[in-house]
């Protein structure tokens, strides 16, 4: 498979304060990549620079086989075959979803058609509604409409669901994963460890600048592997337990209580254990 | 599909801008109607007349289209650029294969047709209401073209070069408007500026609004009061060669500070 994207030894630091440490990561075509990280660890300045918008110290950069800090025409074109959703935007409220739509489209050479994307991202019926009519969920279905609109091989989705409700974000990950279907390929940043879990076919967590791991959501941490937490109630108390067969130990417990083992719960580390545990539990 | 160019691009934008422009009902009664209603009341205050054959509406009427000039381009843009800057439109358009210069296009196309409906109103109503005496030979009209192109385009790159001056979109009506109706008191809009004190009067000939105003008399004044001006002409060539420096700041100026994103 090739390399959408690949970092070797990035660097950037504002004055003193070292953002980013010796970087490396490596995207493949076609994969949802999510990047976790807490506030600070070099996350966004990481996005930004991949995406342009910021120049690095030192380090290897290729994005789609181009350096994103590029200048002039050559960064234009390459710009066409991207997608960006920044966090959270406001502009362009006087104009309704179809003429923002439709103009975005009119930078690329091979846009998607306008309607089509609309219809993708679940806006059809507020085609014709101004920007600032919209709900915080509708809104943010319009940015990736129009970070979409160019027919991009990379999209960038920078904290696509804040705000969302439960249902408004599965339908949301439906629509990336159609987006990765169709051959896109994605790199998520997110803030929620569900989100990464349910999207991503690989995660990278990133702190003080460097990338700790990179794994399948499953594999993360050795959580594959990691022991399962056993809790019952045994008459005035809950009783908890850490073990490396759980099968067995609540094997013994049915025997114990004869049959019925009072409020069991047997639960494997979640990807937000793990995560924390990685990131030294301090997730700020 | 063919690759889009930067004009066609840029005259989309600017559609797109002027779309904008009438939606947001406030731009247009702060934009088109502030300058209507202050000559209302500078042409229904002051009814005398300043010099033979020329009454203060008359007088006024030119400062205010030198205004308009102002008011449309580097105001309007100076206050709008920035809050662009903190929605985010300005980083979003920079992730996209837009080119720079479209943008520009864009508001240039919005500055310009706001600058014509405004001195067009402004004529309309200076006429209709106050009496105003339209310019009578051609050579005349084709001076006022020439400075209301140059003027724009003038105050139009300084707008966007000084849309990096204000901290936040928010504050950037209350650090734009003092500094344009500050010039405009300075640069004869609403005094004679011969009238002035001295040192205002200098200060404004540092700035191109002074020269639009005298511009602007040159035309709708009948030229024999071209000896009460400073110079005892009205300094035509000189008018356009500031101005023209202006421009030529401004555009180093826009081009070197531009920002799409606030730091």
């Amino acid at each position: 498979m090739s390399k959408v994207i690949s970092v070797a030894g990035l660097r950037k630091s504002y004055g003193s304060n070292s953002a980013v440490d010796g970087l490396d990561l490596e995207i493949e075509q076609g994969e949802i990549f999510a990047l976790l990280g807490p506030n600070g660890a070099g996350k966004t300045t990481t996005v930004e620079i991949l995406e342009g918008f910021r120049d690095r110290d030192a380090g290897q950069v290729r994005v789609l086989d181009f350096d994103p800090a590029t200048k002039g025409s050559a960064g234009q074109q390459w710009r066409d075959r991207i997608g960006i959703v920044l966090q959270s935007t406001q502009d362009a409220g006087d104009l309704t979803v179809y003429e923002s739509v439709s103009h975005f489209a009119t930078y690329y050479e091979n846009p998607k058609d306008p309607r089509e994307v609309i219809e993708l991202v679940g806006l059809t019926d507020k085609s014709d509604a101004l920007a600032r009519t919209l709900s915080g969920g509708q809104r943010r279905r319009l940015d990736v409409a129009l970070g979409i609109i160019g027919n991009p091989e990379l999209i960038f989705l920078d904290e696509p669901t804040t705000g969302f409700d439960p249902e408004a974000r599965r339908a949301f990950w439906s629509l990336i994963r159609k987006l990765r279907d169709e051959g896109a390929t994605i790199l998520l940043t997110t803030h929620y460890l569900d989100e990464a879990e349910a999207l991503a076919d690989r995660v990278a967590v990133i702190n003080r600048g460097k990338i700790i791991e990179v794994s399948t959501p499953d594999q993360l941490g050795g959580r594959a592997t990691s022991l399962a937490t056993v809790s019952w109630r045994d008459g005035a108390e809950i009783r908890t337990e850490k073990s490396a067969n759980p099968t067995a130990l609540v094997n013994s417990l049915a025997q114990q209580y004869g049959g019925d083992i009072p409020e069991l719960n047997v639960r494997r580390a979640s990807l937000e254990d793990i995560y924390l545990e990685m990131i030294g539990g301090t997730d700020e | 599909m063919s690759k889009p160019t930067a004009l066609s691009i840029g005259m989309q934008r600017g559609r797109l801008e002027i779309k904008q422009f009438i939606r947001q009902r406030e731009s247009v009664v702060f934009t088109l109607l502030f300058p209507l209603i202050l000559l209302a009341i500078f042409g229904s205050v002051f009814s005398n007349s300043i010099a033979k054959g020329v009454t203060f509406s008359q007088y006024f009427v030119a400062g205010m289209i030198a205004s308009g000039m102002v008011n449309t381009g580097f105001q309007q843009l100076a206050i709008m650029i920035p809050m662009e800057r903190d929605f985010g439109t300005l980083k979003r358009l920079r992730g996209t294969p837009m080119p720079a210069s479209s943008y520009f296009i864009g508001k240039a196309i919005l500055v310009t047709l706001s600058m014509i409906i405004q001195v067009f109103l402004l004529l309309a109503a200076g006429v209709i209401f106050f009496g105003v005496n339209l310019p009578t030979s051609a050579h005349k009209w084709l001076l006022l073209l020439a400075l209301l192109v140059l003027g724009s385009a003038c105050s139009t790159v300084l707008g966007i070069a000084f849309s990096n001056v204000p901290k936040s979109g928010r504050g950037a009506s209350a650090v734009v408007s003092p500094v344009v109706i500050v010039l405009q008191f300075f640069s004869g809009v609403f005094f004679v500026f011969t009238q002035l004190p001295h040192w205002m009067q200098s200060v404004a000939a540092i700035f191109p609004l002074k020269w639009m105003t005298q511009g602007a008399r040159s035309v709708f004044l009948p030229d024999s009061f071209a000896t009460r001006e400073v110079a005892g002409n009205w300094e035509t060539g000189r008018t356009f060669a500031i101005i023209g420096a202006w421009l030529v700041v401004g555009l180093i100026w826009a081009i070197r500070s531009f920002k799409w994103e606030r730091d």
